[in-house]
């Protein structure tokens, strides 16, 4: 939790005093990597409505049609497989265009076909 | 559609066809021609960049040839009226003042939407930010860069729960620049430690290929901070994670932002704590570019106030570096920005730079006193910081262990800091692990993607995505039958190429003026006073928009706001026909068979001296120019003496200069020397002139003159009247 602390900067320092202002430099930026990696780790192996809706839209959806889709993924519990995964396997397996079969499923139809993609 | 300087931004037609609009080019621009000398008018500068085709300088070029030298950096103004067919019209008015960097402020709660929203409904302190606001912004912006000559960066934000959503639209759409830091989400907007994260990651990594210049969120922390200078180590540890955050993720450095704000104002001493701030962001950043915002925290509602706090941000700008230079507008600590404010700040940031331009070359910053010492401090400071992030075992630990917003100058912590759960906030649980055969059919995708073997690039699944082929991008045009912008235009149809006109200062037509008022009043007294003051003068909804006492009993200077009730028919209007002035040629030529006299002088005590002898000098085109000899009596000259010298020379005209204003004198005075010109037998041979700031031709001929000259003229159009008043005289004689 929050606290309180007097400040200690002469007493803290003491192990940055003799670094030189380019060694104080190098130390900032290693830290800020250290803190930022865990992250970028986050990041790499995670997804999120957000970025499947995203993905959504970029391949030719628009913003009403992305939502419905990926609510549909998540009930279905297959965001880890990708929510424009889902759609491009579905369009593959009905033998229709993407665009087809996302706006199938985002008028609520082929969602018993999901089932059986993966 | 093309743009006429002679003519308002069409709004309908800007809308026609916007299904089809796409934007010319995508990605950032500096501005062209900097770091290298450039001659403007009379001087050589040293931090400029190529000049403007079309431009409004600064008042004072007057006398400097009407130059309107543009600094090396990009200069913002940020709008935030709600209706974007204002802002537009606001966006064209900055760019001709000079700003080339337009953000657009978000309506309230955008943020919170998990969702990108549509269509054109009118916003609360900004637009909403949506596709069909953007592409028509971007269109009147393309129009705009070429009606001044210059590439506009078109700016918002990318944060809240639908970042990558709105990093997408923003990538198809042009926009240039855009907010983002995960940090500005957990801290202020309560939305999911991890998710912030997660989803900036995607945002990013579309922001990179999209060429989007970003900026950080960190100087929220000096709105937000009890005390704004102690959270100095902190800044540095914010701009610090959100930067290599970016780069990382595949940001390039030239392309990440600093958001920095000197964190005081005075009555502090300001410069001592808020340039060694600059200096050690600057040597920690040197790979990093610097967006210098304005100071707000301290600002209130004086405007002549906020314009010095802002001169010296500029000021620490020029000592240091500045690569955007962000303006904040004079009035924001009254109300949302008013039109001319937005203009007002960018000529704040203009005239500031133009005048520090070079001061680098002749001022160096002392490192080895009190400064180097202090910034040392600030970096250790920061480093401290960052090596307790880690000890607590990182981030996230830190965060809820409430490190950040804490008031104290770090490691001081007075427990002040906003904790954030890592399993809470808005959009909490809704983060998934990818499988092992996840896969996202895009271009552009940070982090794991198993792509099936059968294809070389992940978008080959699907035939190429919008970004490659941008005519799959699916357009939404209204949402809202009644909240949109087709019924705002309908609603004010009246003030839409008519010749009715209201006043405005945000919306067309919203009817807003503004009164300055002083009372000999105690302030609470004289702020009511002043609203019954702004209700007998016909105004509605009167509110006090600033009040200062003069002194606890003597006075109060208030200033209102209203509505006006009534529009004006342009057409009704009696304006006087402007004069046209004979040619050079003509007017010489008439002096040469008829030569001319006349003497001159700045009348009562007043030492004002400079438009006078402008339009008596030659070398500035003065009436001398012509041939018209004269002679100059000086300034605080006795009227008495003007016309007694009038008499001993036996001249044709009598030249009286007046500024001063007080009690009226400048009328007083006028009146005087054309009464005396009477008692003395002289006034049906001599022309009586007069000039002045505050003189007009009406309050002139009004005051016994022949004519009045006032603001912006030149001796041709003195002599041409001279000339001319001569002629009708003799014509009367004969």
């Amino acid at each position: 939790m929050a606290v309180k602390r007097a400040d200690d900067y002469e007493v803290r320092r003491k192990h940055l005093a003799n670094l030189s202002d380019e060694e104080l430099k190098k130390r900032f930026w290693e830290l800020a990597e250290k803190i930022v990696d865990p992250m970028l780790e986050l990041g790499y192996k995670n997804t999120t409505p957000a970025i499947e809706r995203s993905i959504l839209l970029r391949m030719g959806f628009s913003s009403l049609e992305v939502k419905p889709i990926v609510e549909g993924v998540m009930r279905k519990g297959l965001m880890g497989k990708g929510a424009g995964n889902v759609v491009w396997r579905l369009s593959k397996k009905l033998g229709v265009s993407v665009r087809e079969a996302g706006l199938g499923l985002a008028e609520g139809k082929y969602w018993d076909e999901v089932d059986k993609l993966f | 559609m093309k743009l006429d300087p002679n003519k308002k931004l069409d709004i309908k037609e800007l809308l026609q066809d916007l299904e089809n609009y796409r934007p010319r080019r995508r990605g950032w621009h500096w501005r062209e021609g900097r770091n290298k000398k450039r001659n403007i008018g009379d001087f050589e500068f040293h931090e400029t960049s190529e000049g403007l085709k079309n431009y409004i300088p600064l008042p004072g070029s007057r006398g400097f040839n009407y130059i309107d030298p543009q600094p090396d950096c990009v200069i913002t103004t940020e709008i935030a009226s709600g209706r974007f067919e204002d802002d537009i019209r606001r966006m064209r008015m900055a760019a001709w003042h000079g700003a080339d960097h337009i953000m657009v402020i978000r309506t309230a709660g955008q943020s919170h939407i998990d969702s990108l929203i549509e269509g054109t409904t009118q916003g609360i302190g900004g637009i909403a930010v949506t596709r069909k606001q953007c592409r028509a912004t971007r269109k009147a912006l393309d129009m705009i860069e070429d009606e001044v000559g210059r590439p506009i960066n078109f700016h918002s934000y990318i944060s809240g729960v639908a970042g990558p959503d709105i990093a997408v639209m923003f990538a198809e759409e042009g926009v240039n620049g855009a907010h983002q830091d995960p940090q500005y989400n957990i801290l202020y907007r309560n939305v999911n430690i991890v998710r912030s994260f997660v989803d900036a990651c995607e945002a990013k990594k579309i922001m990179a290929w999209a060429d989007i210049l970003q900026i950080d969120g960190a100087h929220n922390a000096n709105a937000t901070a009890m005390k704004a200078w102690k959270v100095r180590p902190e800044l540095m540890v914010q701009h610090a994670i959100n930067s290599i955050f970016s780069r990382k993720v595949g940001i390039k450095p030239e392309n990440i932002s600093l958001s920095t704000v000197p964190p005081t104002a005075p009555p502090a001493p300001r410069m001592r704590i808020d340039l060694p701030y600059a200096v050690a962001l600057r040597d920690f950043f040197s790979e990093y570019k610097m967006r210098a915002q304005q100071n707000t925290k301290y600002m209130e509602s004086d405007m002549r106030e906020a314009t010095v706090t802002h001169t010296l941000d500029l000021l620490i700008s020029r000592l240091t570096s500045t690569d955007i230079q962000s303006t904040i507008t004079p009035d924001e600590g009254r109300n949302v920005p008013w039109h001319y404010n937005n203009i007002a700040a960018v000529n704040t940031a203009k005239q500031a730079l133009n005048g520090m331009d070079g001061l680098r070359e002749m001022v160096k910053l002392d490192r080895e006193g009190p400064l180097g010492k202090e910034v040392r401090e600030l970096k250790e400071r920061a480093v401290l910081f960052m090596e307790e992030i880690l000890k607590v075992g990182g981030y996230f630990k830190a965060v809820e262990n409430g490190f950040f917003i804490d008031s104290g100058n770090y490691p001081e912590r007075n427990g002040d800091g906003i904790p954030r759960q890592i399993d809470g906030g808005i959009g909490a649980g809704m983060i998934f692990e990818r499988d092992k055969d996840y896969f996202a059919p895009v271009s552009v995708h940070y982090g794991y993607n198993n792509i099936p073997a059968e294809f070389k690039k992940a978008s080959d699944a699907i035939g190429g995505d919008t970004f490659e082929d941008p005519s799959k991008i699916v357009y939404i045009d209204e949402l809202d039958e009644y909240d949109n912008v087709n019924t705002r235009l309908k609603e004010l149809e009246k003030y839409y190429d008519t010749d009715v006109v209201k006043p405005e200062v945000e919306w067309r037509a919203d009817g807003v003026v503004a009164t300055t008022i002083f009372l000999p009043l105690d302030e609470r007294t004289a702020e009511f006073a002043a609203i019954k003051c702004g209700e007998k003068m016909g105004l509605e909804d009167v509110t006090v928009v600033h009040k200062q006492a003069m002194h606890p009993s003597e006075g109060t200077v208030v200033e209102i706001k209203g509505k006006v009730k009534f529009d004006i028919n342009i057409n009704e209007l009696v304006i006087p026909e402007k004069i046209p002035t004979l040619t050079d040629e003509e007017i010489r030529e008439d002096i040469s068979k008829n030569p001319m006299f006349v003497v001159a002088a700045t009348v009562g005590n007043d030492e004002h001296s400079v438009g006078l002898k402008e339009t008596l000098d030659i070398k500035h085109g003065g009436i001398e120019k012509y041939g018209i000899k004269y002679l100059y009596l000086g300034t605080s000259c006795p009227v008495e003496k003007l016309v007694d010298a009038a008499i001993e020379t036996n001249a044709d005209a009598i030249l009286a200069s007046t500024i001063i204003t007080h009690d009226e004198v400048h009328t007083k005075n006028m009146r005087k020397i054309h009464e005396l010109c009477i008692e003395k037998g002289i006034r049906d041979k001599v022309i009586l002139v007069a000039g002045g700031t505050q003189v007009t031709n009406e309050i002139a001929v009004e005051a016994g003159m022949d004519a009045g000259f006032g603001r912006g003229t030149h001796g041709n159009d003195v002599a041409s009247f001279l000339v001319k008043r001569r002629r009708e005289k003799r014509n009367n004689e004969n």
